[in-house]
């Protein structure tokens, strides 16, 4: 019986050698693959992103400021409200350019995107929200022409497309920083420290450290 | 989206009486069956062998012993006993949107035994509603600058070899009501943007490899099959090093409201970067700057400026017992229990305060303490009865000390719809032994 056992044991040792050995392709790529070949003519009516810096993708198609306004009390103004100032679901999409160094800012397409093709890009894919990408493209561009131009960042008589949409000068466009965080340098103070801040208690000026 | 008219009240309604109910929210001292035991010990030492008073009459047989119990059915799905029926995911009532379609819903997490969040009470953050979509019509697509686009269905994700494991996740928004005002009362609404599970799936660098990422890609666009088409553009870097497609959660198949069929999962990164119901990658030079990129999912900075693709969710912690709309019944001994985690690591430590952050002590750090995941912490504390106000800080495997409110106000601008908030989060133990949310 005890020869068994030990025979049981270097068995089970073995066993444990070969399957952690198995085990090491455990996380690392197999050499298999299972995606087939798509071709960029199957996906023109997925790949709708717009690089809105420079409104590349931006499709043909042209929209004037009061084409975009039919568009608007058509599609838009049951939550959005009279001149897009704002309806029984969501805030106004006019004003606060300006109001990016005060307190609360009013963050609008206007005031807050820093490339006007972001609001191309949005509409299309996401409103009116209960049937998105419903519009078309020349719809698209109509109601970002009214928008802006309720902004009083495009004339009446604007006439919004691939190429005019992406000139188009916004008020936000330096204000975006990339992320450098940590910006805070807490300590691991244990005895004597300093009561837990607020954030009024930031207004006042630091303590010194102790 | 606009504040609720006063959501303290509203919490009243929804909190304290209709769903809580009185006994789930107090916490009796672990001190009282002690106290029971030594009084009877005096009482067998004074000579009275026969142990403790005997009741009026005798404990009563339960009628669970009488009776058959309920029988198994064919097929289920097994649901919590009715007893815990006041264990809920619920919407966002502190902030208040005006639908229901681009909104949240949080976690209770004062009810969360343990680093696992049941799928059903994950918290929710959708953009356009819970999109509904057959499996066996699924496709996902790998394009851009990749030499070989890709189109998969679920029968090919599935194939793969699959890897397992446990994160949490964050809203970038968990907590942005609380911090200048203490609107919140419980921890579920204060931080219940939070959650943690097993995530089981793919990575997404062999989907990539396979693809073959081009020299000039250096961002990957994922893109979602829902009604609002919502789109993250992510750093080459952290997709070839930990993301995940995703496809299984907690031992099943993703939830619908997790992104069913698929997801995208960028362990440690806040959740509107984990793409849901996931259709499209395409590996791009640069991001496009889309809405979500910019107008949303940026943090104010001072002197107007607004800090874009801040993903990471850093090391944060939070007591979860005792929280805000407890009620600690009587001085003795209370086991203080909470969560702490960081998206750039491990916890490492965790110290708690009593006196609103004069002196701290450490607590335990119950295991497993997973990279990025929800990691326990206990400690027992004695309360005397007397007013005070308990934190928790957490630290994480880089050194990095979660900060205070003050320390984040001091380089950041708070003033709107501000995310990313870490903070030390204080709540008060009033001489009554009600429990209230203390962040100002």
């Amino acid at each position: 019986m005890r020869s068994r056992d030990l025979l049981g044991l270097v068995a089970g040792a073995l066993l444990a050698g070969v399957s952690s050995v198995d085990a090491a392709d455990y996380g690392q790529r197999p050499e298999v693959g299972y995606g087939k070949p798509v071709a960029d003519a199957d996906l023109v009516l997925w790949n709708i992103d717009i690089h809105t810096p420079d409104g590349a993708n931006l499709p043909a198609g042209e929209g004037t400021v009061p084409a975009g306004k039919l568009v608007y009390e058509q599609k838009c103004i049951a939550c959005h409200g009279e001149k897009a100032a704002g309806g029984p679901v969501y805030g106004t999409l006019v004003g606060g350019i300006g109001s990016m160094t005060k307190s609360p800012r009013v963050l609008t397409p206007g005031s807050m995107y820093p490339y006007a093709p972001i609001l191309f890009d949005y509409v299309r894919r996401a409103m009116p929200m209960d049937a998105p990408q419903s519009l078309t493209n020349d719809e698209v561009y109509a109601v970002a022409a009214y928008i802006y131009n309720l902004n009083g960042l495009v004339p009446d008589d604007f006439k919004m497309n691939a190429t005019t949409m992406a000139r188009i000068e916004m008020p936000n466009r330096d204000a975006f920083v990339r992320d450098n965080r940590p910006d805070t340098l807490a300590e691991r103070c244990m005895s004597d420290c300093k009561p837990i801040g607020t954030v009024a208690d930031a207004s006042k000026p630091a303590a010194a450290p102790r | 989206m606009t504040k609720a008219g006063d959501p303290r009240a509203a919490e009243a309604v929804s909190w304290g009486h209709q769903d809580e109910g009185e006994a789930a929210g107090v916490i009796m001292p672990a001190s009282t069956p002690r106290r029971g035991f030594l009084k009877g010990a005096a009482l067998a030492g004074a000579g009275l062998m026969t142990g403790s008073v005997a009741k009026a009459a005798p404990l009563p047989i339960p009628e669970s012993n009488t009776v058959m119990g309920d029988p198994i059915p064919a097929e289920s799905y097994g649901l919590p006993t009715e007893f815990e029926k006041h264990v809920k995911r619920r919407r966002s009532d502190v902030f208040k949107n005006k639908q229901n379609f681009s909104d949240w819903s949080m976690t209770p997490l004062q009810h969360q035994i343990g680093i696992v969040t049941p799928n059903g009470l994950f918290f929710e953050r959708h953009h356009n509603g819970v999109a509904k979509i057959d499996p066996d019509k699924h496709r996902l697509v790998i394009h851009g600058l990749v030499d070989r686009p890709l189109e998969f269905s679920m029968d090919d994700i599935v194939r793969y070899p699959s890897v397992s494991r446990f994160h949490f996740m964050e809203c970038s928004g968990n907590t942005l009501t609380d911090w200048r005002e203490p609107k919140s009362v419980t921890v579920q609404q204060s931080h219940g943007l939070l959650a943690c599970a097993q995530w089981t799936g793919v990575p997404l660098s062999w989907l990539l490899a396979e693809a073959g990422v081009k020299p000039e890609g250096k961002w990957v666009m994922f893109e979602g099959g829902d009604g609002s088409g919502h789109l993250r553009s992510i750093p080459i870097e952290k997709v070839m090093d930990d993301a995940l497609l995703v496809y299984g959660q907690n031992g099943e198949r993703l939830r619908a409201e997790q992104g069913y069929p698929i997801r995208a999962f960028f362990p440690g990164w806040e959740g509107n970067t984990c793409v849901k119901w996931l259709r499209r990658i395409k590996v791009v030079a640069e991001p496009d700057q889309i809405r979500g990129e910019t107008a949303r999912y940026s943090d104010p900075m001072p002197n107007g400026k607004w800090r874009q693709f801040s993903m990471v969710m850093e090391c944060k912690s939070v007591i979860t017992s005792p929280s805000g709309g407890m009620s600690l019944k009587g001085p003795g001994l209370y086991e203080v229990q909470g969560f702490a985690w960081s998206g750039n690591g491990k916890i490492t430590n965790v110290d708690l305060t009593f006196d609103g952050g004069r002196t701290w002590r450490e607590a335990a750090i119950e295991g497993p303490a997973l990279d990025k995941c929800l990691t326990r912490f206990r400690y027992r504390w004695n309360w005397d009865g007397g007013p005070a106000k308990l934190a928790s800080r957490a630290m994480d495997s880089t050194g990095y000390v979660q900060p205070t409110v003050e320390d984040i106000a001091r380089v950041r601008e708070i003033s709107g719809f501000v995310q990313h908030h870490n903070g030390i989060f204080p709540w008060t133990v009033a001489q009554s032994g009600e429990v209230s949310n203390a962040i100002a």
